[in-house]
């Protein structure tokens, strides 16, 4: 396989239509993903920041997300698809449970990490509790928690396209079909695909981090990434 | 559920009898797997070691690290797989390169962390000392940096275990292998097996490296 070969495959307007299509296929991939990240949130980010703000259940918080690093993702997936069978709801189910880990341990140390100093103020100003989470804890959390939900999303959209191994769609189609037929231009330009996605996820939400988080604490914002907890599952 | 109609929905999810005429495809899936993870590990620690040292070092070499490693670890596994086969077929170089890299990003990063934590106070006492670069390099502050090169080690160990399974896709993967057999077989056993080794071993991993942690950093017990 030459270059030209992976460049004509990706120019070629066959592979841009119909079911088998690059658009088609990239729906799929960010459909599930953004489903089970949407979900995944729903029940991560509230439970995090709950636990962080009272201080509770710190081990467990902190250490779902190193159980979670265990769990092999493929295994899931696979388990998901033979117990509940064909379809998006299967993979959704799977990934959502490989979303939370990493946001609720983010999210409790981003509340935990706020400084007591800093609360005591807003005490004494009269925030009552509701008030003072919202307005006070929560945006100096929101950096941490951002860089939780972005190890997800990204985890997530790179474990979605394992779901084609179980016979779903999204770019892992051309990886596992261009393994099947050796046809290695559609093999390669799945696997380029699944890669500019991955990264399109990461600087998407990096962005959105970047629009989230208060001026003010942006300017004194300490380097957060050797703070964050690495995952990688796919 | 039509969908279901040709999964064998009714079927255990352990069958002990094959379980036990099978230990033996079993152990050799687990020692492929070990031996996957213990290159990857190793390899990549020596040169998240040597990558560590350099950018301590020399600063500006921090950024294109960070940055390069960083992208690459971004990208899922089965995408570099992919990408490596038309290159260096389907053979453990192929599984090697992607998981070598991802530990090296994840050590490299904690190399960095530990290097820069050592006190200027020590650097300051080991230099009056008499110490030279290179011995206060080797016999301070990477002893110093140890527990954070620890921190990393045991993440990098537990990821690689469960990333490993999916080299089953290029026709290895220890574990994995039991788990695509699972799926093509729709034969819950090895899938379930595979699973739940995967994820033992890892956690007993990750404790055997504490303990050695606490060997041989025994002054940062809490760390």
């Amino acid at each position: 396989m030459s270059v030209g070969d992976l460049w004509r495959w990706l120019t070629d307007p066959a592979n841009w239509q119909g079911s088998d299509g690059i658009p088609t296929r990239l729906g799929e991939q960010v459909h599930v993903s953004v489903e089970a990240m949407l979900i995944g949130a729903a029940i991560a980010l509230p439970l995090g920041i709950t636990l962080g703000h009272y201080g509770r259940f710190g081990n467990l918080a902190i250490n779902i997300s190193n159980v979670g690093r265990a769990v092999p993702s493929f295994g899931i997936i696979v388990i998901a698809f033979l117990a509940l069978g064909l379809g998006d709801w299967p993979i959704v189910l799977a990934l959502t449970a490989l979303a939370i880990p990493p946001m609720v341990t983010n999210s409790y140390v981003a509340m935990r990490e706020v400084d007591a100093d800093i609360k005591e103020a807003a005490r004494g100003m009269g925030y009552r509790e509701l008030a003072q989470v919202l307005r006070v804890e929560l945006p100096l959390a929101v950096p941490l928690i951002m860089a939780g939900v972005r190890t997800s999303a990204v985890q997530v959209v790179a474990t979605a396209t394992l779901a084609a191994v179980v016979a779903g769609g999204g770019f892992g189609r051309y990886i596992v079909d261009g393994l099947a037929r050796s046809d290695y231009p559609r093999l390669v330009a799945g696997a380029l695909l699944v890669a500019a996605l991955a990264l399109a996820t990461e600087l998407l939400l990096a962005g959105l981090q970047r629009l989230l988080v208060p001026r003010g604490i942006r300017l004194l914002s300490a380097p957060v990434s050797h703070r964050v907890t690495a995952a990688k599952v796919a | 559920m039509p969908a279901r109609l040709f999964l064998q929905a009714d079927q255990p999810w352990v069958d002990w009898g094959w379980l036990s005429t099978h230990v033996p495809y079993v152990w050799a899936a687990v020692e492929q797997h070990l031996e996957l993870t213990v290159i990857a590990v190793v390899v990549g620690l020596a040169l998240a070691l040597v990558l560590g040292v350099l950018a301590h070092v020399w600063r500006p070499l921090r950024f294109p690290v960070l940055t390069l490693f960083g992208a690459f670890y971004t990208i899922p596994s089965i995408a570099l797989f992919a990408i490596l086969i038309p290159i260096t077929g389907l053979s453990g170089t192929s599984a090697e390169i992607p998981l070598i890299g991802y530990n090296v990003l994840i050590l490299v990063r904690n190399v960095m962390v530990g290097l820069d934590s050592v006190p200027t106070d020590v650097l300051d006492a080991a230099d009056g000392m008499g110490y030279r670069r290179l011995a206060r390099l080797m016999s301070v502050e990477i002893p110093l940096a140890m527990p954070a090169i620890f921190a990393g080690l045991r993440v990098a160990v537990v990821s690689t275990i469960g990333i490993v399974t999916i080299t089953a896709v290029i026709g290895l993967g220890g574990l994995g292998q039991l788990i695509l057999r699972g799926l093509i077989q729709d034969f819950r056993t090895p899938l379930v097996i595979a699973t739940v080794l995967c994820i033992v071993i890892a956690l007993f991993s990750d404790l055997l490296l504490a303990g050695v942690q606490r060997l041989v950093v025994p002054w940062a017990r809490n760390a």
